[in-house]
């Protein structure tokens, strides 16, 4: 068996980002499958950040990691607020409901 | 070797949990796999000895944020299925532009290899007699004071966001008012009366 380098890691981030894309074709009406495929791309770049920081010896990336780490929790937090407030004005979430935000 | 198999293993089950999540009917199961695959992907952190991130990720991404989408998929009375109807028109469309991503990204992969220079550009080089957590906090606290400041920052900004976005007044509902109760004064709530014996109080 080879021995595990960047490019495993790079590879594992880049199939999981592309699952992230592919998520919100696949759903583009659920705005909270929407949401958790954005979570997914968040972590692929993660995983990019934490492998180059190990396999550089370089303690930024994992530094990094952290703030996005703290945005992506502010971002999921907003979302879903978002999403509680128009379900109890509209009592949908589907998307195309959602272009009424505009005003 | 058995670093190997944990990175096979830990990928293998990331990746398919990944494609549960987008492709699960029910959201519930949609959050569980999302938790599945934030365990999976804190292993792979442990692998690369980032035990710090990693066990901010289970605790940040699975004790809060997946159950805060755990709490609203349950909270939302919403006909998932007709949300689904007509998605899979939309399939060919995203299996295209997926496709020509991942194959862009692997094409660059290939072709890559890093810098000689690479050593030259580390910002905060990882100290060898320290553990991970250790230096992750010395850098945190010195280099990195000012993003760490903001980041709370931002998560202040959004909690009171979604606090106000989220906050109903409701109008008929009875709420307790501390600052009346403690106000109150003796004259606006009790009145002494002389009363005629056998007459009352009109």
């Amino acid at each position: 068996m080879v021995d595990i380098g960047l490019t495993h890691y790079l590879m594992l981030a880049s199939i999981l980002f592309v699952i992230g894309v592919f998520g919100i074709f696949l759903n583009r009406k659920n705005v909270i499958v929407i949401l958790m495929s954005i979570e997914l791309m968040l972590l692929a770049v993660n995983i990019n950040f934490i492998a180059f920081s190990a396999f550089l010896n370089d303690l930024a990336g994992q530094a990094f990691t952290m703030f996005i780490l703290t945005v992506a929790a502010a971002e999921a937090a907003i979302g879903l607020a978002i999403l509680v407030t128009f379900f109890r004005n509209k009592g949908s979430i589907a998307v195309e409901d959602l272009s009424k935000l505009k005003g | 070797m058995i670093a190997s198999l944990a990175f096979y293993l830990f990928s293998f089950v990331l990746i398919m949990s990944a494609l549960f999540v987008i492709s699960a009917k029910n959201p519930v199961h949609s959050v569980l796999f999302l938790i599945l695959a934030f365990f999976n992907a804190a292993g792979l952190f442990v692998l690369l000895g980032a035990e710090f991130v990693a066990f901010i990720l289970a605790i940040v991404y699975v004790g809060a944020v997946a159950v805060l989408f755990l709490f609203v998929v349950m909270m939302l009375d919403v006909s998932f299925a007709d949300l689904r109807r007509e998605s899979m028109q939309y399939i060919p469309l995203g299996l295209v532009i997926g496709g020509i991503l991942l194959v862009e990204m692997a094409f660059m992969m290939f072709a890559w290899s890093p810098s000689m220079m690479a050593g030259g550009n580390i910002a905060a080089a990882a100290p060898k007699d320290l553990s991970n957590t250790h230096a992750l906090g010395q850098i945190l606290y010195t280099q990195y004071v000012l993003p760490f400041q903001v980041s709370g920052l931002i998560l202040l900004v959004a909690m009171i966001g979604a606090i106000v976005l989220t906050l109903r007044v409701r109008p008929g509902t009875l709420r307790q008012k501390i600052s009346d109760q403690v106000h109150v004064r003796r004259e606006d709530v009790v009145e002494v009366r002389k009363v005629q014996s056998g007459q009352g109080v009109e």
